[in-house]
């Protein structure tokens, strides 16, 4: 699998006495946008929180660009290109807009020309630059979230529910811009739960239950086939309107 | 029309020079159920903070049940009635789910009288607390860590907690958001059925265009903290400011529904 930019092998994962991931085998393709998805507690946060090395995984292989990373330091894995927002956004309250995307910018100042695109994605940063990221809304700090994990090119970037709290403008200007980021060839690993934001960007999906993976395909196919949705999800998304 | 429950007169908060909040006067009547909506940052948790408690409001006033309440602490406006989940989660970390839920129930019962006396209905509190478990289809996780729970469980058992106080109205900060495709139908049913029962005041802010279709019987929006419109869903969606403002080029607004076609 040279396709295979980050792969994980029989991954198992304990938080305390609970026993989270059961032997997760997922592969993220080069240059593809993999959808995760699956029930609450599923495992999707905990399989992302494991690849960054913020649970240490108990027996299994993690694999990114030929190399293995499971147990390494969390800032030794980001340092090898891996880009994480999470589930609870992780902004700095006391420091600027300005000051947690500088501190987000490993490789220097920011690039004015992608922090302009940045800004086209949301408005907002650029009219609260220099405020406290405290001062931000919860949506606004979920774009803040997702900014930092952009503000440089990223090999591969972990994406957990960015649509969170989004209004809907604003959800239409991030699929063009993960399109666009999928074009520079970046990875991204998405956990969503807004089937539509999933389905106009997947190239491929895993779904999860239990701490497993049990089911791997294509987005396209999933997204025809309604049957096959109920079978995986629970529910026909279709007819939840 | 009946007095109304909830109103806000005024009411407006600065921070600096900005005014996130700005001259809002909205009243809110029992057995009905307003969304508000909004562009990020158009002050919706805000709002909801000025008149639960959480902030101080710069100037203007809140009235709950006719007495003004604005400068009542957040408890007592939770005495009151007033109940709010929050956008994001408040849960004692370490406590089991159904730890979380008795502590609701029993503040209730505290607060309610002294017909309840210490230690003798324990048992009681016990089975309350079962009963609203079982409303938000946690009872299966009732011996776990809060802080061990899934994101979407966090949300549900948020929502458990604000029902075990028992308030007459009640506040939604985005219910939905983080949930599951197949777990998004329990709490719209129960929010349904508060709604039902007829005599609570919901309040609910929510992006999800379809929730809102299914739930709302009026629709306010905020922008750049001022009211900008009010009126019934099918006319304040199709107005120009929601269509440009809110919902961008997508009309339909199911981008963060479930719809596949």
């Amino acid at each position: 699998m040279s396709n295979a930019l980050l792969s994980l092998d029989g991954v198992h994962t304990h938080i305390g006495q609970y026993h989270i991931l059961q032997g997760v085998d997922l592969v993220v393709p080069r240059g593809e946008l993999t959808v995760l998805l699956g029930r609450n507690g599923a495992g999707k946060t905990t399989t992302l929180r494991t690849i960054m090395g913020l649970w240490p995984p108990s027996k299994g292989t993690i694999t990114f660009d030929g190399q293995s990373i499971g147990g390494r330091s969390t800032p030794d894995i980001a340092r090898l290109g891996i880009g994480y927002v999470p589930e609870s956004m992780g902004v700095f309250a006391d420091l600027t807009v300005a000051e947690n995307m500088r501190l987000a910018a490993r490789l220097g100042p920011p690039d004015a020309a992608r922090l302009d695109w940045i800004f086209g994605l949301f408005p907002a940063l650029k009219r609260f630059w220099q405020l406290p990221a405290g001062l931000l809304s919860g949506g606004q700090k979920q774009m803040l979230s997702i900014a930092r994990a952009i503000v440089e090119p990223k090999a591969l970037i972990l994406i957990d529910e960015p649509t969170k709290g989004i209004a809907p403008a604003i959800i239409e200007g991030m699929i063009t811009a993960f399109k666009e980021l999928k074009r520079d060839r970046t990875t991204i690993l998405l956990v969503e739960q807004n089937f539509r934001f999933a389905a106009s960007l997947g190239d491929s999906v895993a779904i999860m239950d239990d701490g497993r993976i049990v089911h791997r395909g294509s987005m396209k196919e999933l997204a025809a086939d309604s049957a096959l949705q109920t079978r995986l999800l629970g529910l026909s998304l279709a007819a939840h309107q | 029309m009946s007095s109304p429950v909830l109103e806000t007169k005024g009411l407006t908060i600065r921070f600096g020079g900005h005014a996130a909040v700005d001259d809002v006067s909205c009243a809110f009547h029992a057995g009905s159920l307003t969304a508000i909506v909004g562009p990020n940052g158009a002050g919706k948790t805000t709002y909801f903070n000025l008149m639960s408690g959480q902030l101080p409001a710069t100037s203007g006033s809140v009235h709950l049940d006719g007495e003004d309440v604005t400068r009542l602490s957040t408890a007592e406006r939770a005495k009151r009635g007033i109940g709010r989940a929050f956008q994001i989660t408040n849960l004692f970390p370490n406590l089991t789910v159904a730890e979380n839920v008795r502590l609701a129930v029993q503040a209730k019962a505290r607060a309610a009288a002294s017909l309840w006396s210490r230690w003798d209905h324990h048992a009681e509190w016990i089975n309350r607390a079962e009963h609203f478990l079982e409303e938000v289809n946690l009872q299966d996780k009732r011996d776990l860590a809060a802080a061990a729970l899934p994101h979407g469980d966090k949300r549900k058992l948020e929502v458990a907690l604000m029902m075990a106080l028992e308030p007459h109205v009640y506040m939604f900060d985005e219910p939905t958001a983080g949930m599951s495709v197949d777990e998004v139908p329990v709490v719209l049913d129960l929010i349904k059925r508060l709604k039902a029962a007829g005599d609570k005041t919901i309040l609910l802010v929510e992006h999800k265009m379809d929730v809102v279709r299914s739930l709302a019987d009026r629709i306010v929006v905020l922008h750049n903290g001022q009211l900008v419109a009010d009126g019934d869903p099918e006319t304040v969606i199709a107005s120009p400011i929601v269509q440009q403002a809110y919902l961008g080029s997508m009309p339909e607004a199911d981008s963060a529904g479930e719809a596949v076609s």
